[in-house]
């Protein structure tokens, strides 16, 4: 995460302690746009769409989709998620976390004995070792996921398009940040038009 | 779609987003003159569709949030009023036993576990079902899990809630219950790492947290679906008010609370996060997903045989068996697949359109899982026996000859054969086509399933141990009306966990649905 990103994710979630660098468009009514959103009704549609919106080469901008596409990522021209790395990483953690509570318990702090069994005998500790890994891995999974995607984010400009909310029954969308360095209302919109999208809009940012 | 489609007012009145009462169902069969839902083809070279009716995703969406949003119809709140004082009775008895002691249970000297540890196994055993379809059909690209693994994840939990209550209360003077955590007690000593009671702890406390995470995770943008429904009706002033449902006459109606839609747009609101079906978001939840599925499937076969540690390891005939690992995961494969068709088949009657996202083909699959699952374990039957005798072990043919199988000399007989008739006989109905594409039969069947994957447990743990080595010691069991309250009070707790699972939760993974549908393909020829 480079510095200009750190500032706009903590931005999002504490606006009041980061300046917001002045608006490039605003709005009729004053307001700081977002950006611009279309509106698919067919799968084939939106992802013939993301690949035009990939090649006209801009970067700040998503698509929302009820269900993941297959394939989306090439579509839109997503890097692969580290996600799996860290997920490696919180089950080594799991595991080591494992080995030190078993084998210092039973080996150094205490050492009772049990059925004559040597003390730093490992076999006993392999299920504690597997059951940990896979605790901190499913922890990591999921928290990290959220955490990449900058979840849980209870407020976003998105909401406050009407038609948005049909998202999550049988509509697609595209939308793109007015923050990329390529957007521009009349050309985006062009673009969008060309790529099949009903429904343009523009989004406020209200706050 | 087709121009007179049966569900079109459904549509339509959902269209207007009313707080709508309970979609139509469509007419089932579609094949006039069989009881075929179009879905039982035996043509390898043709797919079986995993929705029925030529459902848009506007459909399916309606089909599914109309559970949790119409009203429930008056046999939910009837079953609801009954299995929520079944769970009051067991709580109760729960609270008597925390009170009195151990003593009202029917345990002594000899068998000092019975019906804890086999309510205890026989619950953990319902929950692998749940994980099973979620993770390793879901490595196996089984699309059509996606219709029932909300529900078998939701029963997952549900079971293993049921499971939590035993050995928490079995330890007797259950304030001490926290020995059984990593912790060092007042003198300093620390559990003992190499018990595989220990191993247990940390097998069934990872378990449940990890499936309450998938399921959770699951259900996230299903949540978010609810939310952004209700946010809808409430701009559109369509919301209903609140009103006290009663299973018998009308509802109270109750204007000053705030309105049903209201709540949901907080609670919902805070449980899906503000998720924004982002495709960005999509690829990260995906391989999350993905990671999840990788490692509940080691860990759905880890917890079992980890439980069944808990007999291997000791030194009692009939329990110290190398084969109890792999014989217990089947078993509970076995009993969950049981339970989750116990649950769907009346589902499909009560609840209108389940049975378009829930096909014949769905639980035809499962009850070839059944028959598979039935056989291993009466496979595990026969082999116990085998080793018992070509073991040349006397004491462990005896517990087998003379403690389970022999009606002459065994007291347990009958709970033996109640076992091997309702596990290995009762699923052989499933070699016949008819057999297992019939719903009824399957239901009856899985009915016998459950009975007898309890008694398995019983068998597996009383009539070892009410028999030791000195016929001194021997004691039969009984269990006082404690015991069999408990077990009782304990379905009603998870009868109710699913019945309020049914009304305030998506009760299909709808975003998994829409990705099986062929309208979610991305090319049109295909």
């Amino acid at each position: 995460m480079n510095p200009k990103e750190l500032i706009s994710f903590v931005a999002d979630y504490f606006p009041m302690l980061v300046r917001k660098p002045a608006p490039k468009y605003v709005s009729e009514s004053g307001n700081r746009v977002y950006g611009m959103v279309a509106e698919f009704h067919e799968t084939p549609k939106i992802y013939h769409a993301a690949e035009i919106v990939r090649d006209a080469g801009y970067s700040k901008w998503d698509v929302h989709t009820p269900f993941p596409i297959h394939d989306m990522e090439t579509a839109m021209g997503i890097k692969t998620t580290k996600l799996p790395l860290m997920a490696g990483g919180a089950a080594i953690t799991g595991v080591i976390i494992a080995i030190l509570l078993q084998w210092g318990t039973t080996a150094y702090l205490y050492p009772t004995v049990v059925q004559g069994k040597p003390f730093e005998a490992w076999e006993p500790f392999v299920p504690i070792m597997f059951e940990l890994g896979v605790l901190l891995t499913a922890f990591m999974c999921i928290f990290g996921m959220l955490a990449l995607n900058g979840l849980p984010r209870f407020h976003h400009p998105l909401f406050s398009h009407e038609r948005f909310y049909k998202v999550s029954d049988d509509r697609f969308f595209i939308a793109i940040e007015s923050t990329d360095p390529k957007f521009d209302p009349s050309e985006t919109r062009a673009l969008l038009e060309k790529a099949g999208g009903t429904g343009i809009a523009l989004i406020e940012d209200e706050d | 779609m087709s121009a007179i489609h049966p569900d079109e007012s459904m549509a339509r009145r959902m269209h207007g987003l009313q707080p709508g009462e309970q979609p139509v169902a469509r007419k089932n069969p579609i094949l006039p003159g069989s009881s075929d839902d179009g879905t039982l083809s035996e043509d390898p070279g043709k797919r079986a569709p995993c929705v029925l009716g030529d459902r848009s995703f506007e459909d399916v969406t309606n089909i599914v949030c109309g559970y949790a949003e119409a009203k429930m119809p008056k046999p939910w709140l009837a079953a609801l009023t009954i299995t929520s004082s079944i769970a009051a009775l067991g709580t109760g008895m729960i609270l008597y036993l925390i009170i009195t002691g151990v003593g009202v249970w029917g345990l002594n000297n000899q068998v000092d576990w019975a019906w804890d540890i086999t309510n205890f196994v026989f619950w953990i055993g319902i929950g692998h079902a749940g994980t099973l379809i979620s993770a390793i059909l879901c490595l196996l690209k089984q699309n059509w899990r996606t219709a029932v693994n909300r529900s078998a994840e939701a029963m997952t939990i549900f079971a293993v809630v049921c499971a939590g209550i035993f050995p928490g209360i079995h330890v007797g003077r259950v304030w001490f219950a926290w020995f059984l955590a990593p912790l060092p007690n007042s003198n300093g000593i620390w559990p003992n790492f190499r018990s595989p009671l220990l191993w247990d702890v940390f097998a069934v406390s990872t378990y449940a947290t990890v499936s309450l995470l998938f399921w959770y995770m699951g259900m996230i943008p299903d949540v978010a679906t609810l939310r952004d429904r209700a946010y809808m009706r409430l701009t559109k002033g369509i919301s209903r008010p609140m009103a006290l449902p009663m299973p018998i006459g009308n509802d109270i109606p109750l204007p000053m609370l705030p309105k049903p839609d209201q709540l949901r747009c907080l609670i919902y609101g805070i449980m899906s996060l503000g998720w924004r079906f982002s495709s960005r978001h999509w690829h990260r939840y995906e391989k999350a997903y993905l990671i999840l599925a990788g490692i509940s499937t080691p860990l759905v076969l880890s917890v079992h045989s980890i439980v069944s540690f808990d007999f291997a390891t000791s030194v009692i005939p009939g329990w110290h068996t190398t084969i109890f690992p792999p014989y217990f995961v089947a078993g509970a494969v076995f009993g969950g697949f049981a339970m989750v068709l116990w649950l769907m088949i009346p589902l499909r009657i009560i609840l209108p359109n389940f049975s378009d996202l829930l096909t014949k083909r769905h639980l035809e699959n499962m009850a070839k899982i059944l028959l598979l699952t039935g056989t291993m374990v009466g496979f595990a039957y026969g082999m116990e026996f085998f080793i018992a005798w070509y073991g040349a072990n006397e004491y462990e043919f005896a517990v087998f000859a003379d403690n389970r199988v022999n009606p002459a000399k065994a007291p347990y007989w009958w709970a033996y054969w109640t076992m091997i008739t309702c596990n290995v006989v009762f699923p052989q109905l499933f070699w016949f086509r008819k057999m297992r594409q019939n719903p009824l039969v399957i239901w009856i069947v899985a009915t016998a399933v459950t009975i007898g994957m309890w008694f398995e447990r019983f068998v597996i743990i009383v009539t070892s141990i009410h028999r030791a080595f000195l016929p001194g010691e021997w004691h039969m069991f009984f269990p006082t009306w404690v015991d069999i309250l408990t077990f009782v009070g304990s379905c009603g707790i998870f009868l109710t966990l699913f019945l309020l699972f049914l009304k305030f939760l998506p009760v299909f993974a709808l975003a998994e649905l829409k990705v099986v549908m062929p309208q979610s393909h991305t090319h049109d020829d295909h």
